[in-house]
């Protein structure tokens, strides 16, 4: 089998697992979705953070835009969304979503989620992604926890006490199932968009400007345009994710589930230095990983699990800043495509001199 | 022949340092000209000022007749003009082809042009000019891995690459086997020749200057102090004492 | 939000109050940042867990008074408490990461964050607790501008705290080596100075810095497990207006955004106070940048 092949035959296999999954593991789905939505995460993170160098903790800034988004054009589209939140969601006797209204809502909520979020990156980015380093780091925070306080105290996005997704009507039958599928599609696009971007020479500036951004613009690479540009496709992304996290956890806690930076936020970093940053599989690695762990250990360590996670991060970014695919890469560079040693076929002329 | 940089009277202070004071020179287009002086006598200084890296405080910078004093370094870039680093910088953690490939001409490109898939001409092009520096073996080399002087000839080839019309080089034999500077000073001649690329050249290494360069100018204290043929400034007083400290 | 400001006009002692209010908190701000700006420039660390650091030494007041301890007490104790915190956080993580670049230092403190306001959150609970000193309030303008004595006993010794830690810098030679460290490691290290020693030390009186904040903030104000990061924010933000080694600036910078909180907290509501905090952080990040691209300086 050449490369190619078996590179096809990998891929129609994991797809055959990801359809089948769901009839496999019933009882798990819900995680598994989830699991789908950590691989778009990790692997949007590591877009802007660990192929452009710009490590960012607010990438949940656009999660939450894309969440509220999604479910408020959802809710919009039949209903007042002063009075359905005044309501909080007020029973599915209420407020009645038949098929034809929340599929129709569902496909014009997630492109619209993808859309909000695209722009608060293409706004946002303009303004932090001037900053170098460290302190677009700690930018992002604060724009992630600030994004946060204000959906708390909005009131007609239902504040503190949340918003309640739009009740689905009975023929969907299994919703975890339903969005499960959602969440499996979003991962597999996000993966063969974003391996197709790496192999652009979109991928090679942005690796450029991870590596040296002062030589980058020496060069005459507009860095902020490419910066910018990297942000938003990681914006499009996460927005949608958003869209679906919110309708398959039934309930967006503005702090809690929307802009969480204490949970998803962290955890994207987490699953993407975990993997390997700055590789394509090594997010993906990271994000199943990492969701494998969480759940094999959440009843072992109950209360203590946020805690643990926390030590996680300062194990692995203290002993572990590779990650596993990086590791891997070094210990066995040539099956990963890169040479340590000179290619001697070079040119006779070469040679000689 | 028409001045492709025309530097006139440029002055810049950095907090009480006046690192460059009423300096005027002209670089004719299609030449190779140099630029000397002591340590500390403002040459690097000048050329930041003249790519963009800060602004001056008085003067004005010509490229190809265009005010370029205010633009900002891609800018400049984008033009035509580009400059290597005295610390040379390159792509370090990307292979030495990929560093090639992104290093071409950026001059009318859009960022859409980016998501094209990579060009096979743009990849032999890339692959030739590793050859003309003599990095064609190591070109899927991870880039940080070379040495100090082969990553210097990395960068030089990275700005060939990007086809500029003036290339500005910051001691582009500072830290090189003294054995290969010849080849080197070879291949800066056949870039200027060949590619038709103006040189703007600092160098400490006399012999390779006056090897080298048409035309040189001498700056001391960050003034100019001299200009001529490489023979008239060699043999000018004033540059020696400059060079001794006789002042 | 225009009602607000209208009422500020038309009555200005409401606004004395207010300003008056939050430069009182001001002084704690200022210290913590104080304390951010030393690690910073000696270590080449930004600490995200600066905040956690006060929220400990607040759990400490609180815990001290619990127990029939008067709070005030508790200064000290916290101080010498998060001593010992901050020198075991470096002997054990901090000092495989002094050597490493800005971002891994500010993920491997942020780690450290979560650890410590985690654990806080599994161990006490999520609830706002405060330390009660049994102290009363000043009236000042006939009423209308109302000052408790612990604020003002806080700044005061906040205050104190400044001049004891400026005055050890300068005269101990512990002190000396810090700031020879900050100056030029590898020259300190070649005179003889074991830097090792010093980042340890460092680290060490920043967290205690902090653990008095704390305990200052327990008795005067609230502490609940997730006050961190605001604090660490608010203190990476005086430090970037003021910039480092600037004692001055620090103090004035700390004070104003004291102030500055409260009367926003006032004009856009109390629910609106945190985001403000957070909001300014990135008007300020942004500000700077236009500031240095406009003089083109881009080289670092």
């Amino acid at each position: 089998m050449s490369d190619a092949h078996k590179k096809l035959a990998g891929r129609l296999a994991i797809l055959a697992v990801g359809l089948a999954a769901p009839f496999l593991f019933p009882a798990y789905q819900s995680q598994m979705a989830e699991l789908w939505l950590f691989v778009v995460f990790a692997l949007t993170w590591d877009l802007a953070g660990g192929q452009m160098g710009y490590n960012s903790f607010g990438n949940v800034v656009f999660l939450g835009i894309g969440m509220y988004a999604c479910v408020l054009t959802q809710v919009g589209l039949l209903y007042d969304i002063g009075i359905y939140n005044g309501a909080r969601g007020g029973g599915s006797a209420t407020f009645v979503f038949d098929l034809p209204h929340y599929l129709e809502g569902l496909a014009l909520g997630l492109p619209v989620g993808a859309l909000l979020a695209a722009l608060a990156a293409a706004v946002l980015g303009a303004f932090v992604l001037g900053m170098r380093g460290h302190y677009f780091a700690i930018c992002t925070l604060g724009l992630g926890v600030a994004a946060g306080e204000v959906a708390n105290s909005w009131e007609w996005i239902g504040a503190g006490s949340g918003m309640v997704p739009p009740t689905p009507p009975q023929v969907i039958g299994d919703l975890s199932r339903f969005y499960y599928y959602f969440a499996f599609a979003l991962a597999a696009v996000t993966f063969l968009v974003l391996g197709w971007l790496y192999r652009t020479r979109f991928g090679l500036a942005i690796n450029a400007i991870r590596d040296d951004e002062d030589k980058a613009e020496a060069m005459g690479l507009q860095t902020t345009r490419i910066k910018v540009a990297a942000w938003v496709i990681a914006a499009v992304f996460l927005g949608v994710s958003g869209g679906i996290l919110g309708n398959l956890k039934r309930f967006i806690d503005p702090i809690d589930t929307a802009f969480s930076g204490a949970t998803f936020g962290v955890w994207m970093v987490l699953m993407a230095i975990l993997g390997g940053k700055g590789t394509l599989w090594g997010p993906v690695i990271g994000a199943v990983l990492f969701e494998v762990i969480k759940e094999a250990t959440w009843t072992y360590l109950l209360g203590w699990q946020r805690v643990a996670l926390g030590l996680l991060i300062v194990i692995i970014v203290v002993f572990f800043p590779q990650g596993i695919l990086g590791w891997l890469r070094e210990r066995f560079p040539d099956r990963f495509g890169r040479r340590v040693e000179a290619d001697l076929s070079g040119t006779a002329e070469e040679t000689a001199r | 022949m028409t001045a492709i940089l025309k530097v006139a009277g440029v002055s810049k202070a950095f907090g009480g340092v006046q690192a460059n004071r009423n300096v005027s020179l002209e670089v004719e287009a299609g030449r190779i000209v140099g630029l000397i002086g002591p340590n500390g006598s403002g040459k690097t200084t000048l050329f930041s000022s003249i790519v963009g890296y800060h602004p001056i405080d008085e003067g004005s910078i010509r490229f190809e007749g265009q005010e370029i004093s205010r633009l900002r370094v891609v800018d400049i870039a984008r033009l035509g003009l580009i400059r290597t680093f005295q610390q040379t910088r390159i792509y370090g953690g990307m292979t030495c082809v990929e560093n090639m490939l992104i290093s071409s001409s950026q001059r009318d490109a859009r960022l859409l042009d980016l998501f094209q898939a990579r060009s096979p001409e743009r990849e032999e092009r890339a692959g030739d000019l590793l050859d003309f520096v003599g990095l064609y073996p190591k070109r899927k080399l991870e880039a940080g891995s070379l040495s100090f002087g082969q990553q210097k000839l990395l960068e030089f080839a990275m700005a060939l690459m990007n086809q500029p019309k003036m290339l500005m080089l910051d001691e582009p034999t500072a830290g090189i086997n003294p054995t290969l500077i010849n080849g080197l000073i070879d291949r800066l001649k056949r870039a200027n020749e060949q590619f038709g690329i103006t040189l703007f050249v600092i160098e400490h290494n006399m012999r390779v200057i006056m090897n080298l360069a048409e035309h040189i100018y001498c700056l001391a204290h960050g003034e100019l102090l001299a200009d001529g043929r490489p023979e008239e400034v060699q043999n000018d007083p004033r540059v020696l004492d400059a060079y001794l400290g006789a002042h | 939000m225009l009602d607000n400001l209208l009422i500020l006009v038309q009555a200005p002692t409401i606004t004395v109050d207010l300003v008056l209010n939050g430069i009182l908190v001001g002084a704690i701000f200022a210290l913590a940042a104080y304390g951010m700006a030393l690690v910073w420039g000696v270590m080449n660390i930004i600490n995200i867990a600066q905040g956690e650091f006060v929220m400990l030494g607040g759990y400490v007041a609180v815990i001290m008074s619990a127990h029939g301890v008067h709070p005030l007490l508790a200064v000290p104790v916290a101080a010498v408490l998060l001593f010992g915190l901050g020198w075991l956080l470096y002997r054990t993580v901090i000092f495989r990461i002094v050597e490493r670049d800005l971002f891994t230092s500010i993920l491997a403190t942020f780690g450290i964050s979560i650890v410590l306001q985690q654990l806080m959150n599994t161990v006490f609970g999520g609830d706002v607790q405060v330390a009660q000193a049994h102290l009363g309030t000043l009236l000042l303008m006939g009423g209308m501008v109302t000052l408790a004595q612990i604020k003002l006993l806080s700044f005061a010794l906040a205050a104190v705290l400044a001049v004891v830690l400026v005055l050890f810098l300068r005269r101990s030679r512990l002190g000396q080596a810090i700031r020879a460290t900050a100056q030029n490691a590898r020259a300190a290290r070649v005179l003889g100075i074991d830097t090792d020693r010093v980042y340890a030390a460092t680290f060490g009186l920043n967290a205690a810095l902090c653990g008095a904040c704390g305990a200052l903030v327990a008795m005067a104000y609230t502490v609940h497990p997730y006050i961190g990061l605001p604090y660490t924010i608010r203190s990476f933000m005086i430090v970037i207006v003021a910039g480092l080694g600037n004692l001055a600036g620090v103090i004035a910078a700390g004070l104003s955004l004291g102030a500055a909180e409260n009367v926003a907290g006032f004009v856009l509501g109390t629910q609106y106070q945190l985001a403000f905090v957070f909001l300014l952080l990135v008007v300020v990040l942004v500000w700077r940048n236009w500031r240095l691209a406009r003089k083109r300086q881009y080289l670092k």
